[in-house]
């Protein structure tokens, strides 16, 4: 129990094709059709699954395949958001023109974190602390930005609901769905594309051995940066969506530190630095705190922080017993991994 | 420009909360120093202390100042059991096993604090708490002067200790050279649990302290973790001199932020000053250069 755990190889492009191709397809095809049957209920569930996936993806290019563990960033969740649904609110720029420039602000703001950590060379702990530090530092400041509404809030105009209007993304649930499962599918096939390409094996060998990667002539500070960049701007991308799916923001909910925690639950519950990993813990996580609801609901304990208190249990058990995540075990008993790194 | 009196004033609250502030960073500092774990529980543990505090202050109608003693001493078993029954197992994991674990812990404390309690704001009532010292021009809270005091008592006890006793010396060997510890026979895992065990009787009698001077919610632990981390990243993570001396600077900065500026933008300061030291001077103002 006590020795050494290695950070788990990535598993790019090692599975063995049929039956992951099946099991891909068959999570695809439910994925595609849920709407056809599922009522609202149902979707709000799945988007929030998609939405918590989309944001494990986007913080696991850092995490996982390079090995820079960021706790702040609901900062780009953020930033993202407050970018598009300003431009929204007070100049009616729909989501899908400002979604460049919340990921070029996000992307901006990591590279900048990122450079003055990686130029004073700080790393591990202190690197954590300093993403929290710069979260927290823009959550306080965004209190005091009255064109953002402050700690009021900032509301988007919510129109009827069941008229498409995909251009400024007003609709119903099963169009929010949508938006939701192709943000995420497109962050999957990006992050699968980058971790088979050279970036990912740079960044792996940075996340196991920084020396060693510079020694061999990798240029880690651009590497690295390239990977906060991407993760950043990805969560930004997952921040617009935030914006215009609840439709109100408040700093001190959309930029708190818990919101870093939550994006984080999924991919390490999951399997950090795998593809699916994100995916499998946004969803075990949201039905398993659907479902403690449900049964604490019939059970008539309806007491705040009982939600909280079973995903802090889950996260001890996972993080004692499975230390690399549940897909990695998962994938070998269904026979999708070719083997595991030990 | 407010007076030379008010100013005074202020930065002497500051100075007295920053004391307080200063035993709380020393417990995180101590873990860290020598158990090498980033304690993210470190503030939920305090506000745990803080209600036990309520419930007993309640319930016995004793002072949080004489609570201290028997809140040091149960708080003291139960890091000391935390280390040896759960986070031992952690020690040779990577650093982001053992930072997942703390916060697995800091969650469930702080919402098991939630559904116990509920997310208002308690309170502890004593006789002298809207009483003040006048020294001249100056009105400063007895309270606070009283909470600060136990804090630098604490702190004078704690630091006495690593310096005079062997056993003192055997967890600062710990810290100096593991593997040298190790070598040389000493029980490290005892050694270890006994540390966590006297950081988090610090933060429990910071916490009494701190029961003087504030409410208590729920929601404070986080907050209490990000303060603790900020002073010990300023004074220098590892120092015990550094944890002290940037309690009294953040306590300070806090104070003036929030005449200066607006009590709301306080801990922004605190945060941007964080910022600053981890860009110049990573090692912190009191700590060994890296």
């Amino acid at each position: 129990m006590s020795q050494a755990t290695p950070v788990p190889q990535v598993n790019a492009g090692g599975l063995p094709l049929n039956r992951t191709l099946l099991l891909g397809t068959a999570c695809g095809v439910v994925l595609l059709l849920l709407p056809l049957w599922a009522n609202n209920y149902v979707l709000s569930i799945g988007t929030l699954i998609l939405f918590l996936a989309l944001a494990g993806q986007a913080w696991n290019v850092m995490m996982g395949f390079a090995g820079l563990l960021s706790l702040g960033h609901a900062l780009y969740i953020g930033l993202g958001a407050y970018t598009s649904a300003a431009l929204f609110s007070h100049y009616e720029i729909g989501p899908w023109l400002s979604v460049w420039l919340a990921a070029a602000i996000c992307a901006l703001a990591g590279v900048g974190i990122g450079a003055l950590a990686f130029r004073f060379s700080i790393s591990g702990v202190q690197f954590s602390l300093l993403t929290i530090a710069f979260a927290e530092f823009t959550r306080i400041g965004f209190d005091h930005i009255d064109w953002l509404g402050g700690p009021a809030g900032l509301f988007l105009k919510v129109q009827q609901r069941e008229h498409i209007d995909l251009l400024n993304l007003r609709g119903p649930p099963a169009m929010f769905y949508y938006v939701a499962l192709m943000l995420c599918g497109g962050t999957f096939a990006l992050c699968r594309y980058l971790l088979q390409g050279r970036a990912g094996y740079y960044w792996q060998a940075i996340r196991e051995n920084e020396d060693a990667a510079r020694a061999l002539g990798i240029h880690t500070l651009r590497w690295k940066l390239l990977a906060v960049a991407i993760s950043a701007a990805l969560t930004g991308v997952a921040g617009v969506f935030f914006a215009f799916y609840y439709n109100s923001l408040f700093p001190e909910q959309v930029f708190h530190m818990s919101r870093s925690i939550e994006i984080i639950l999924a991919p390490v519950i999951g399997g950090i630095g795998s593809l699916v990993g994100p995916v499998l813990g946004a969803a075990l996580l949201t039905l398993l705190g659907d479902l403690s609801t449900e049964v604490l609901n019939a059970l008539g304990m309806e007491i705040p922080g009982v939600k909280q208190v079973l995903y802090g249990c889950v996260l001890l058990v996972v993080v004692w017993y499975l230390p690399h995540g549940v897909w990695p075990a998962l994938a070998r008993a269904l026979g999708v991994t070719r083997e595991q790194h030990k | 420009m407010p007076e030379a009196d008010l100013i005074a004033n202020v930065m002497i609250t500051g100075l007295l909360t920053g004391m307080v502030y200063g035993l709380m960073a020393l417990g995180l500092s101590v873990v860290f120093g020598v158990v090498r774990i980033v304690n993210f529980a470190h503030g939920e543990l305090m506000t745990a202390a803080m209600y036990a505090v309520v419930l007993l202050s309640a319930s016995t109608q004793l002072d949080p100042l004489w609570l201290m003693i028997p809140m040091g001493v149960v708080f003291f078993g139960l890091g000391y059991g935390l280390q040896r029954s759960v986070i031992n197992r952690f020690i040779q994991r990577p650093e982001h096993s053992q930072l997942l674990l703390m916060l697995a812990i800091a969650t469930i404390l702080v919402n098991g604090l939630l559904m116990g309690f509920g997310p208002d704001a308690q309170s502890v009532q004593t006789d002298y708490q809207l009483d003040s010292f006048e020294l001249g021009p100056l009105l400063i809270d007895k309270p606070r002067v009283y909470a600060a005091t136990a804090a630098a008592l604490t702190a004078l006890a704690l630091l006495a200790y690593f310096r005079y006793t062997t056993t003192g010396k055997a967890i600062r060997a710990c810290a100096d050279n593991h593997m040298g510890a190790l070598v040389t026979g000493l029980p490290l895992k005892h050694l270890y649990a006994l540390t966590f065990g006297l950081g988090t009787a610090c933060v429990a009698i910071a916490g009494c302290a701190q029961m003087l001077l504030l409410d208590v919610t729920p929601a404070a632990g986080p907050a209490y973790t990000l303060l603790a981390f900020v002073i010990v990243i300023v004074g220098g993570l590892g120092s015990m001199a550094g944890a002290l001396f940037g309690g009294v600077l953040i306590g300070m900065s806090e104070a003036l932020a929030g005449l200066f500026v607006a009590p709301s933008a306080k801990s922004m300061f605190s945060f941007a000053l964080l910022i600053l030291i981890l860009l110049v001077r990573p090692a912190g103002l009191l700590g060994a250069r890296a």
